[in-house]
């Protein structure tokens, strides 16, 4: 039987499985399906200091293998997270990520000092949001404002920093080693493609924000070659995201370097993805007899 | 568990006007707790998002669901293909439905093309005192005017060409009924353009109004924030969910310039 727990950066998962951020609200909705006590972890809604209303509606179109959202950071702001909905995820026995974005970098300090003394296991740096006009992805473009955000963050809170990297990039692995030499935890990768579909009849593109950010099966193996990338140039825990939609995924990200993985779009597809995904990976490596899960992290044999 | 995951089997399914599929899934968890207004997620194959249809009826006893949709892309178009005895994967049921009142009530229910198909539970409800204001682009796109009939409810037939019934749109339809019947409660559900028209006759005539509006949809269950739509208050305007807040909102509530 294999031991399915990891470690990311100091924070005991009881499987390596993530929710994603974005696609399973504060969790609430899907614990209509399933416990979530079931999960790894779960990476919380992308939240600001204030609330924000998002971007005005459609919010989302279907693409080849894949799905396009523009919803623009709606959430409660991050005290209603904190009074309300963290309350009633710590109840549930789960690793809680908190996924901060932030206009300036006052505000992700500002966030993360108020994260500081909460039951917040880990805060997700979310520096690569590509629907919002302010902040987000372009804190996450250049590897100066990726080393300075990291730095001023950490400098304001104890809890560990996983940042998340955006893949609209042209090294990836030079922004992971800006964030990893600026102090980061963890890196999460990869968030969302910019991407646009047009409606032919009416000229008109389909999301009312024009673009929004490609996510699905289709990033599948963008991200697992920026996840083998950063592997190879930094040494702090990843956790693998983009395009995860069965356990043979996962196990996939996995040997390219991933410690950990999260769960997107694929939730959509089938709400029970995060908890088939774990069985199969549970089962895939008792098959190989290995004691720990963590044994298949960075396996990659290269030709 | 609030929701649930069924592979439900196609018991009949026939096409009751170019383009519009009748089928009727055995799925007994859903049709158990299902109400008025709710909808399914129907996984499509091949593609990454379920596609949600609203639920024309339901009958616990059979533990049945009728869902009648018509073909507008590629996941309807899958759909549309099936046969009785092929499964499909639904999560349900979704959504926050119709308010019901006294079935002594008199209830106006206005349905614009395929936006007919979730009020025919509420003629159920209503029965002889419903009335159905259904509008179509033409007469043979007309469907389940049989069905309404059958619930004892009066029925007023409008067609765009004038090729059926009353030649025009259903906000005139309604404007000129309301000015001879009694009406308690109004229910629509339809193109945004047609509900907006019928929500400010229902406003001027100091009438409740319930809508059920569409929007593209992500999760379905309220994660994903995909499927918003504007709505006001005292404290201003607010995204709300239609797939948990709504579909089904009071009229009043919408942000219809938006």
């Amino acid at each position: 039987m294999t031991d399915m727990s990891v470690k990311l950066c100091g924070v005991k998962l009881k499987n390596p499985v993530i929710a994603a951020s974005g696609t399973y609200g504060y969790g609430l909705e899907y614990s209509e399906f399933y416990p979530l006590s079931r999960l790894g972890g779960i990476s919380c809604k992308g939240t600001t200091l204030h609330k924000r209303e998002g971007n005005p509606p459609p919010r989302i179109a279907e693409t080849p293998s894949g799905i396009i959202n523009s919803v623009g950071l709606q959430n409660p702001g991050v005290d209603e997270f904190l009074n309300v909905y963290l309350k009633k995820l710590k109840i549930q026995d789960i690793v809680v990520i908190a996924n901060i974005a932030g206009n300036t970098v006052e505000e992700y300090c500002a966030m993360a000092e108020r994260l500081q003394e909460s039951q917040v296991d880990i805060i997700e740096l979310n520096i690569s949001c590509p629907n919002v006009k302010l902040g987000g992805v372009n804190f996450g473009t250049s590897c100066d404002s990726v080393a300075q955000v990291t730095t001023e963050v950490k400098n304001r809170t104890k809890k560990p920093v996983m940042v998340k990297l955006t893949p609209n990039v042209t090294s990836i692995g030079d922004i992971a080693a800006a964030a990893a030499d600026a102090g980061a935890d963890a890196l999460s990768l990869i968030n969302t493609l910019t991407g646009m579909r047009i409606d032919i009849r009416t000229r008109r593109p389909i999301l009312r924000n024009n673009t929004g950010g490609l996510s699905g099966p289709a990033v599948f193996p963008i991200a697992v070659r920026m996840v083998s990338e950063v592997a190879k140039r930094v040494s702090i825990p990843i956790v693998g995201i983009g395009g995860i939609a069965s356990w043979e995924d996962a196990a996939e990200m996995m040997i390219a370097g991933a410690n950990a993985i999260q769960v997107g779009t694929a939730n959509f597809h089938d709400p029970f993805a995060c908890v088939k995904i774990i069985d199969g990976l549970k089962n895939f490596a008792d098959s190989l007899g290995l004691k720990s899960i963590t044994e298949l992290t960075g396996t990659l044999k290269e030709w | 568990m609030r929701y649930t995951q069924e592979t439900a089997k196609i018991m009949s399914k026939c096409e009751i006007a170019p383009g519009v599929f009748d089928i009727t899934v055995l799925s007994p968890v859903i049709a158990k707790s299902a109400r008025a207004g709710q909808f399914v997620n129907v996984l499509c194959n091949g593609l990454t998002l379920r596609r949600p249809i609203s639920l024309c009826g339901f009958n616990r006893e059979q533990g049945t669901l009728r869902l009648v949709f018509e073909v507008r892309g590629k996941g309807t178009d899958w759909l549309s293909g099936l046969k009785t005895g092929d499964r499909l994967d639904i999560i349900g049921p979704l959504g926050h439905g119709f308010t019901l009142y006294d079935k002594n009530k008199k209830a106006v229910i206005v349905g614009g093309g395929i936006g007919l198909p979730p009020l025919v539970v509420l003629a159920n409800h209503y029965g002889e005192n419903a009335t159905v204001i259904s509008g179509f682009r033409t007469s043979s796109a007309a469907i389940l005017q049989s069905d309404l009939a059958n619930t004892g409810a009066t029925t007023i037939l409008c067609t765009d060409d004038g090729s059926a019934g009353f030649h025009g749109f259903t906000t005139q339809a309604l404007d000129d009924y309301l000015i001879n019947n009694a009406c308690d409660v109004i229910y629509t559900c339809g193109p945004k353009i047609m509900m907006r028209g019928i929500a400010r006759l229902a406003q001027e005539n100091g009438i409740v109004c319930q809508v059920s509006l569409e929007e593209r949809m992500g999760c379905g269950v309220g994660a994903c924030l995909c499927c918003v739509c504007a709505t006001k208050d005292s404290k201003g305007k607010h995204f709300k969910r239609v797939c948990v807040n709504g579909p089904v909102f009071m009229a009043t509530e919408v942000e219809w310039n938006d």
